[in-house]
Formats: structure tokens, sequence, C-alpha cells
């Protein structure tokens, strides 16, 4: 789960991170009185959730009120990468001379927590990354004992941070592990973190992602979920329906239990000549409302023309899975795109009995399912 | 023969007195597996299913004997029963559990280094010897033995594979689920080693998907030091760049690696081809046993 920038902000900032002066807006006069209170030049950033929000026009810097309603009129309601802006940060703009990177992330390969420092900060610190690893000091952490202070400012150093600020990082990367250790950080990050003339150091922007299957620790940050969550409709209804959810391009909707099966039948859809339109994971032990459900939100997409379920019961049963295709089905009059399921595994032979076959097509194996659902599919239309 | 697992495996099987835990120990009873004991705390001194239960895994370890884990306790308290495990001195100890935070494995891990137990999984389905023991949730019917390996990141992807195996007369000697989370016990390379060491295993089937690095370093790993052919198969091919990976993550690996092109190509290039269809993993699997 990502924090928006004010949310996240608002964490560091509580954990005491330097942050500029801001306030949240969703409508031009509140943007202009925003903006009066915390004195031109001010920063209008949108608040959505994806990254390169300035190149994108979703971030602008404003000298006065007319400048300030511009900005406003054009950010709120526009559609930034597929996202419906409908809040602003409204922020004082800090008038820096350097820009750095802090982040702390879990670092799979080693299984150990990473803290990074650079001073490339304030660009895309992922081409850095692939272009000048280099210029990333790395930090590994042993999570039972926490971040020392010696690593925060071995990182630092190891970086080249300048000396006259060089003590103030090494306390805001302390406490951004501190923040990622106890909030069960994903990963936080501040890119930039400003360093201004007068050699104070001052979060420029905030990221926070938090581990899902820790939020029941984490009460408080459950409940900025809901604001935190956004993104298109389907993304929306998928998240209700807490499946794993991802649309694409294509035309056919393809519905698995267990995500690397469910790849793999993308892979053979588009092995097979089609275009895959959503990867959608019941996961495991799902019963017949889920399936359901699944169907529902496959249908409620309007690219989707075929519909292909791939079901490998483990600990998923076929006979659950056939008793939720039949329920999905029973209820429209006419099937709205045709649906080819394969059962396998556990209680297969039971489900195959229960399904109802009036409504859907059945094939035995995976290749030939897919093959089938392609062909019901057609060519995607341009 | 097999890895790991076997008919003398004296299972403890923690959470027992859960919905998962229940159905699961029965089914592994049934499939053959030696379960000697159940470890739920506050549940010491009741059965299930014959089964007697103990408040700690310490306790199963002195009463009955028990050697190996299966852990079937729900994601919140899952890190903690993991410890337990490792530190009661078990052989073996399996996460079959889904969801268990990232931090909490990060210092399981940790522990890992300082004990001789070897953790498989977590959010995994398991392993299994066939015809001889099941540890885990893997639908036992579609196993058959014989003389291939298989280890796989995705548990229904594990299953479909061996379909296509079986379904063609090739059994397995031992298959291990383990598990698709950012932080596991046994990776590919410890489960290679385990089928190169082993006289019965001819062949080997690695299933990988993308994300992360560890078919990258499985691939180096067979370049130098495995014999026993093997075929691969990575699942993702046209999964887009993934709107769940956060950037820092991406920072730490170089968004070069972890793609489906990366890992196949590492793969091909330690002399591992990699199908594009499951059944084309058994067509080569076919190919090297004649």
């Amino acid at each position: 789960m990502k924090l928006h920038e004010y949310q996240a902000k608002q964490v560091f900032a509580d954990a005491g991170v330097p942050t500029p002066e801001s306030q949240l807006a969703d409508d031009v006069d509140g943007v202009v009185a925003a903006a009066e209170e915390i004195g031109y030049p001010v920063a209008v950033k949108a608040q959505v959730q994806v990254g390169g929000r300035g190149k994108a026009g979703g971030i602008k810097l404003v000298e006065d009120e007319d400048e300030a309603r511009e900005a406003a009129e054009s950010i709120l309601g526009m559609d930034l990468k597929g996202y419906h802006v409908d809040r602003v940060l409204v922020e004082e703009a800090v008038d820096f001379v350097n820009e750095l990177y802090v982040g702390i992330t879990m670092d799979r390969g080693e299984g150990k927590p990473v803290a990074m420092v650079s001073t490339k900060g304030g660009v895309n610190i992922e081409e850095v990354a692939e272009e000048d690893p280099e210029a990333i000091a790395r930090e590994h952490i042993d999570p039972s004992f926490g971040m020392h202070p010696y690593q925060a400012r071995k990182a630092v150093y190891d970086a080249g941070v300048d000396q006259s600020v060089a003590r103030d990082v090494s306390s805001v990367l302390t406490t951004l592990y501190q923040l990622w250790d106890d909030k069960d950080g994903a990963d936080a990050e501040i890119n930039p973190l400003m360093v201004t003339s007068d050699d104070e150091v001052i979060a420029a922007d905030a990221v926070m992602n938090i581990d899902e299957d820790a939020l029941f620790r984490q009460p408080e940050l459950a409940e900025m979920e809901e604001e935190a969550s956004g993104g298109d409709e389907l993304e929306q209804k998928a998240d209700e329906y807490d499946f794993d959810y991802v649309r694409l391009e294509g035309n056919v909707g393809i519905i698995g239990n267990g995500a690397g099966l469910v790849m793999t039948t993308l892979d053979l859809v588009d092995h097979y000549g089609g275009k895959p339109a959503n990867f959608l994971d019941v996961g495991g032990g799902a019963k017949a409302a889920r399936i359901a459900n699944a169907l529902d939100m496959v249908f409620s997409d309007d690219n989707v023309d075929s519909v292909v379920f791939n079901i490998f019961g483990g600990i998923t049963r076929g006979d659950e899975v056939a008793r939720g295709i039949n329920e999905a089905l029973e209820q429209f009059d006419e099937i709205p795109k045709p649906v080819v399921v394969r059962l396998a595994g556990t209680n297969w032979e039971e489900g195959m009995e229960i399904l109802n076959e009036d409504l859907v097509t059945v094939e035995q194996t995976l290749e030939d399912a897919v093959q089938r659902a392609v062909e019901y599919a057609g060519e995607v239309e341009a | 023969m097999s890895v790991l697992v076997d008919d003398d495996t004296r299972v403890v099987v923690q959470g027992i007195t859960g919905g998962e835990g229940k159905f699961h120990a029965e089914q592994m009873m049934e499939y053959g597996t030696n379960v000697v004991a159940g470890a739920v705390p506050g549940k010491g001194g009741q059965e299930v299913s014959g089964v007697p239960v103990y408040d700690t895994v310490h306790e199963a370890v002195e009463e009955e004997n028990a050697d190996t884990s299966v852990i079937f306790v729900p994601p919140a308290f899952a890190g903690d029963a993991i410890f337990e495990s490792l530190d009661s001195d078990l052989d073996l100890a399996v996460a079959i559990t889904e969801g268990i935070p990232t931090q909490d494995m990060a210092r399981v891990n940790k522990r890992l280094t300082e004990t001789d137990t070897r953790l498989i999984g977590p959010n995994c389905p398991g392993l299994i010897t066939p015809g001889e023991a099941k540890l885990g949730i893997l639908p036992g019917n579609i196993f058959s033995e014989g003389n291939v390996g298989l280890v796989s990141r995705s548990g229904t992807l594990t299953y479909q594979v061996v379909d296509n195996l079986t379904s063609r007369g090739i059994g397995q000697t031992t298959a291990i689920g383990i598990g698709g989370d950012p932080i596991i016990g046994t990776d590919f390379v410890d489960a290679l080693e385990l089928f190169e060491d082993d006289p019965d295993t001819d062949a080997i089937v690695m299933c990988g998907e993308i994300g992360g690095e560890d078919e990258e370093e499985a691939a180096a790993f067979i370049d130098d030091y495995v014999d026993t052919p093997v075929a691969g198969f990575i699942a993702g091919r046209t999964a887009p760049p993934g709107k769940r990976m956060g950037h820092a993550g991406a920072i730490v690996s170089g968004s070069g690696t972890g793609t489906a092109e990366s890992k196949i190509s590492a793969l091909n290039d330690a002399g591992v081809p990699v199908g594009d269809t499951p059944e084309e993993v058994a067509d080569h699997i076919e190919e090297f046993l004649g």
C-alpha cells in the first residue's frame, strides 16, 4: 500500500523529519487561500500515485495569485497517466542549493534491509542506479539490531555528502529507518532531500510504501489506506473484492489461481496469438462466491471479448469453482462473453459434474483452453 | 529415492487444531506421511485425528522425536512459529503460511544463519516424495514415482508442470515448492545442489517467474556445478513492468535484471533450455531421459 505524498509527509514530519509547510486543497479557491497563508512562491502538486508527476504537468511552481489559479485549474481534474487528480498539495517552495536522495528498502537478494544515500538526488534515481550504481551508497542493516548510528554516518560519508550537512542527513536517515521498521515499510524514500543555502535539509518529496501483509498491526496506516487507494474503476473494484488484479491492453480475460499459473496463462495467450486483457489471481482456497466475483470483475471490463478460467486445485477445490461459475452465469439470460473453463487438481471431477456446460466451453488441457479463448476473442480492435 | 523427506520423516504439525492444519494433517497421513505430533499453544493434551497435541514444539521433539515441522499458523503468528521450529533443533521446517510480514521474515532469515535447521517457504505448497511422504498442501494424486527432481517458486505452476510430466509417464524423485515471497529459506541453488547430489535424480525441472534475481543466480550455479540436465520455465514473459514494484526495490537490483528475458537468457547461457509452454518443458525432459 502506497501512501499519498501528503500522508507520507505527515508521517515523516511527526517523526521529526524536516518538511516544508504545506496544505491540502481540492478546489481553486482552496489552493489560493493555502498559498496566501503559506506565502509565495509555492508549489502546487497533484496527489496521485504515479511517478514523473512534474514532467506530466502535475507539479507547478507559482509566484502569485494569478499563477496559482491557473495552476490549480489546469491540475485539478486533469488525467495524469490514467489517474484523476482531485486533490493538490500546496507547498512552500524551498530555495535549495543541492538535492540528495535517501531511502530504505528490503534487499530481497540479501534478505536484509538496506539504507541508500546519493548526492544525485532530484532526478530519476532508477536511472542513476542503472547508469552509475557507484553514485548510490548502500549499507545493509541487521534487522534484529536495527541501524547503528555509525551505519547511517558511513552511508552518508560513502555517498560523498558535504561535511556541513552530514550530521543532519545521518539523522534523517536514522529517523527514516526507525519509521520504516516501526511502520512495516516496504520502501521509505525522500527524493529530493533538499539542502538550503543555510545548510538545512528539508524533505521536498516523501514516498512510503507499507507492507500490505503487515497492515493488521498498523491500524493508523490501515485507516489511511482508503484515502490512499485510487486508480481506475476496475482496480478499485479489485481492491474491494481483494483480488490481485492488473488491467492490460488486450481482449482475453484471464482468471486463475496462483500468481505463477496465472502468469503462465497470460504467456500462453500471447504464445497462441492473443492478447491478455488482465491478470486476475483469485488466490488459494477460493470459495464459490469469490469465483463469481472474479467473473463479475472481468465481465465489467468492456475490452474483454472472451474469458479463460484456469484452475489447478491444490487447496482450491474444483467443486467450489464450478459452483461459483454457475452462480455467476445463471443470472444472465444471455452470457455476455464466451467463457472457457479448464479445471484440474483437487475435486476436478466433482467440479465437472456440477458445472453447467450449457453456459461454458470446457477444455481438458491448459493449451486447448487458451487456444479456444483466443479463437473466441478474435482480433483486438484497434 | 528422495531428497529431504521420506517415510521415516517424523513430522510435527504446528497449528494442527486449525481448519487448514487439521485438514492437511489428515491428507498428509492419508498419503503415508509419518505425522507424530501437533503443536498448538494452549491445546496440549488434546488429540487431533489420533495425533497427540503438545503446547510447544520442544515438547513434541522430546516426547515424539519429531525432526520436521509443517507450519499452518496464521500470518500474524507464523514468524514466531518458524522461530520456534528453528530453536527446537529440527532438521527441516516447512512454512505453508501465506502473507507473513516481510520484516518478520528478515528476522527469521537472520536466525536461519545461526541454526542448522533448513527452512522451506513460507508461502509455499511444501514438498513431496511420491509414494513416500508429502509435507504441505500439494495434491498427492497428480505426482508419480520416478527420476525427475522439480523445484518451483509457484505452487499451482508446480502442479501444472507435474501434470504434464506424469501424463507422459515421467515420475518425480522429489518436488519442492520453495515459495514466491521476497524472503524465503531454501532457494533454487540449495534445491539444485540437493538434486545434483541425489544419485536417483536424472533430470531437473526448475520453474521460476519474473522478479528478484534468484533464477539468474541459479543459472550461474548450474553453469559451474550441475551436471544433471536441467530444463526451465519462466512465468511472466508477457507481464507488464510491475505496477507493484516499489521503486526503491528497483534501485537495489538495477532494472536490467529480474525480467523474464534476463532470466531466460541467463538459463540458456548455462545450457538450460527454457520451454515456452509447460508442454515444451516436458518435451525437454523427455529428450534428456532418452
